[in-house]
């Protein structure tokens, strides 16, 4: 650019050179597009290593809380050691916290305007989001896989198959994959991060309320209700039946079919959060 | 397709929030490989526009074509001929400046291969190779919007939007993006950019568009239209208002027309041709008068007068002040 004739440097390939029309074309291009973003995803993941420090903060400082203060105080009703109660708990709870994760980087994108140059660009648009999901997921995968092997230095195991193990893993990914576009939603309707910081104030209700500490039948009627409710329970109670972990037995039906509830709730969540948060992305262009 | 002899063709364009009329009959002809400079307070439409432009937002009526592509049926086939430098510098932060244009040119559908090439080019161009490796975090603003440009560069755009590309820059950042921005149109890429600041236009721009409440009010080149608005202006206030008739005869004495005065703050403003002349002629004459001023000095003519030409009215936010103050620096 010091020479003021020919830019300094050669010119890019021009448009007509990039071939990526036609219908195999564009969804080979979906596909490596979603590569692309999911890549990026990655490489925050491994230059800010600390992030995970962060992430896993509180489920740390929760194991030592409940599992070792509180731990000797809590029972579990129909018997069992606590902090193999506790751990499947503390599972559902980082998977429930994670919407806050996506939300958080969605507003980011938006407010730092990266969003509107994807849009500007000719990728595969819906790149953006899957890319966003595959990522998030990945990360969360992440974030299971540090929580397990800290779970299994303070005594925890699983008693179940190796294909039982695996599927409770898969419900808790199952789980996070259905708050995507919760967070997705959250992160397109909030103003700025400060805000999304905020969400703090959803999320932890969410996963505390719920089986991952205690079990609803020792909360008062109402609330152990709602907790019983709570999507994050379901995921939390089939895991620990699969794990074979201490259940808390309960004679409610939403208790008694939580393997049932724990693929229904992300289902039901996905099928109702992804027309909303798409139809609030497509706002963009308003 | 060949590429037509206008960039930007937009007629009657129309955007509507709630009330407010955006844009309200946005025409705007502009012919490829100029820098057409949009020039407009905050909240005229500039931004709107160039949203509209790059297909980031729906247009509620009117036509608009960049590149010879019809923004509202075929918008990823413009997508491919434009690039776009918004407010603020969109790139990820996280991410050093090699990994961030290696993702767009990738996003961009170039080999991965051809990929890595393309950014290093651009690391080179625009003078970022010694921190190609840094994360965005640790850049400078200049640097950011040097990167964001690049980014917007990856493949040679037939067109460029550039939204506001020095707000928030120091002197020097400023210089940095403009040093940038005329190494490129050396290309042959039309650049179509908004500003609030009538120096940067000029600076800039062989064409500038001036925006008012939505629409095009003037369209000139930016001699043409610093003629119409004058030169610079001398400003003079003195420090005993009963002084104000005398240091209004010593301006009358260099001004071009009748200078104008205000008795409140004690002041005499006029435009000057002879810059340096007239304010030494003035200072020299009132200092032989005993005459005590608390402020003499020169200014270039603002976005603000620029608009007290063309509507009679001021800008109605406080953009102008701040043009003022920047232009001058």
């Amino acid at each position: 650019m010091s020479t003021p004739t020919r830019a300094g440097g050669p010119d890019g390939p021009p448009a007509a050179t990039i071939d990526d029309d036609g219908p195999q074309r564009s969804a080979y291009w979906a596909v490596i597009d979603c590569w692309t973003v999911v890549r990026r995803e990655l490489t925050h993941v491994i230059r800010q290593p600390s992030n995970i420090a962060w992430q896993l903060g509180f489920p740390i400082v929760a194991v030592l809380l409940f599992g070792y203060v509180f731990g000797s105080a809590m029972s579990v009703p129909g018997g069992g050691d606590y902090r193999e109660y506790l751990m499947p708990g503390l599972f559902g709870m980082t998977m429930a916290f994670g919407f806050m994760n996506t939300a958080y980087a969605v507003v980011m994108d938006t407010t730092k305007g990266v969003t509107d140059r994807f849009r500007s660009m000719p990728m595969s648009s819906s790149a953006v989001v899957t890319g966003r999901g595959v990522g998030d997921l990945i990360s969360a995968s992440v974030d299971l896989l540090v929580l397990a092997l800290m779970a299994l230095v303070v005594g925890w195991r699983s008693d179940g198959s190796v294909l039982a193990t695996v599927a409770a893993f898969g419900l808790f990914l199952l789980l996070r994959f259905a708050l995507i576009w919760i967070g997705i939603l959250l992160g397109l309707m909030v103003p700025n991060e400060e805000a999304a910081g905020n969400l703090f104030a959803v999320a932890f209700p969410f996963g505390m309320i719920s089986s991952a500490f205690v079990a609803p039948s020792l909360m008062p009627d109402w609330l152990g209700t709602i907790a019983a409710w709570n999507p994050v329970s379901s995921t939390v109670t089939a895991a620990r039946e699969l794990f074979g972990n201490p259940v808390a037995g309960s004679d409610t039906w939403i208790e008694q079919h939580a393997l049932l509830m724990a693929v229904v709730w992300p289902l039901v969540i996905t099928a109702v959060f992804v027309p909303l948060a798409v139809r609030r992305f497509q706002r963009l262009s308003r | 397709m060949p590429t037509p002899e206008t960039s930007i063709a937009a007629t009657g364009l129309r955007k509507i929030y709630g009330d407010k009329r955006a844009l309200d009959g946005f025409d705007l002809t502009v012919p490829r490989g100029t820098v057409y400079g949009l020039l407009g307070p905050n909240g005229a439409g500039k931004t709107t526009a160039v949203r509209i432009l790059a297909t980031l937002i729906r247009l509620d009526g009117g036509h608009a074509e960049v590149a010879g592509v019809d923004v509202a049926r075929e918008p990823r086939n413009v997508r491919r001929r434009i690039g776009l430098a918004g407010q603020y510098a969109a790139v990820d932060e996280i991410l050093t400046g090699r990994q961030n244009l290696r993702m767009f040119a990738r996003l961009f559908h170039l080999s991965s291969r051809r990929a890595q090439q393309r950014a290093d080019e651009l690391l080179e161009q625009f003078e970022l190779t010694d921190a190609a490796d840094n994360g965005v975090k640790e850049y400078s603003g200049g640097m950011r919007r040097r990167l964001d440009l690049a980014a917007s560069m990856i493949l040679t755009p037939d067109v460029l939007f550039m939204d506001e590309p020095t707000t928030g820059l120091d002197p020097r950042g400023r210089n940095e993006v403009w040093r940038a921005v005329r190494s490129l149109v050396t290309g042959g890429t039309t650049v179509l950019l908004t500003t609030q600041y009538l120096d940067e236009a000029d600076q800039l721009a062989d064409r500038i568009a001036v925006i008012d409440a939505g629409r095009v009010i003037a369209d000139d080149t930016p001699a043409a239209l610093k003629n119409s608005v004058g030169s610079d202006r001398i400003d003079v206030v003195v420090q005993d208002p009963a002084d104000l008739p005398a240091a209004r005869k010593a301006v009358t004495a260099v001004a071009i027309g009748e200078p104008s005065s205000d008795e409140a703050e004690g002041s005499v403003h006029a435009p000057v041709r002879d810059r340096v002349g007239a304010l030494t002629e003035v200072a020299r004459t009132l200092q032989e008068q005993g005459i005590v001023l608390d402020d003499i000095g020169l200014r270039r003519p603002t976005l603000d007068d620029v608009f007290l030409l063309l509507t009679g009215s001021r800008t109605d936010d406080d953009t102008a002040t701040s043009a003022k103050e920047d232009a001058t620096a």
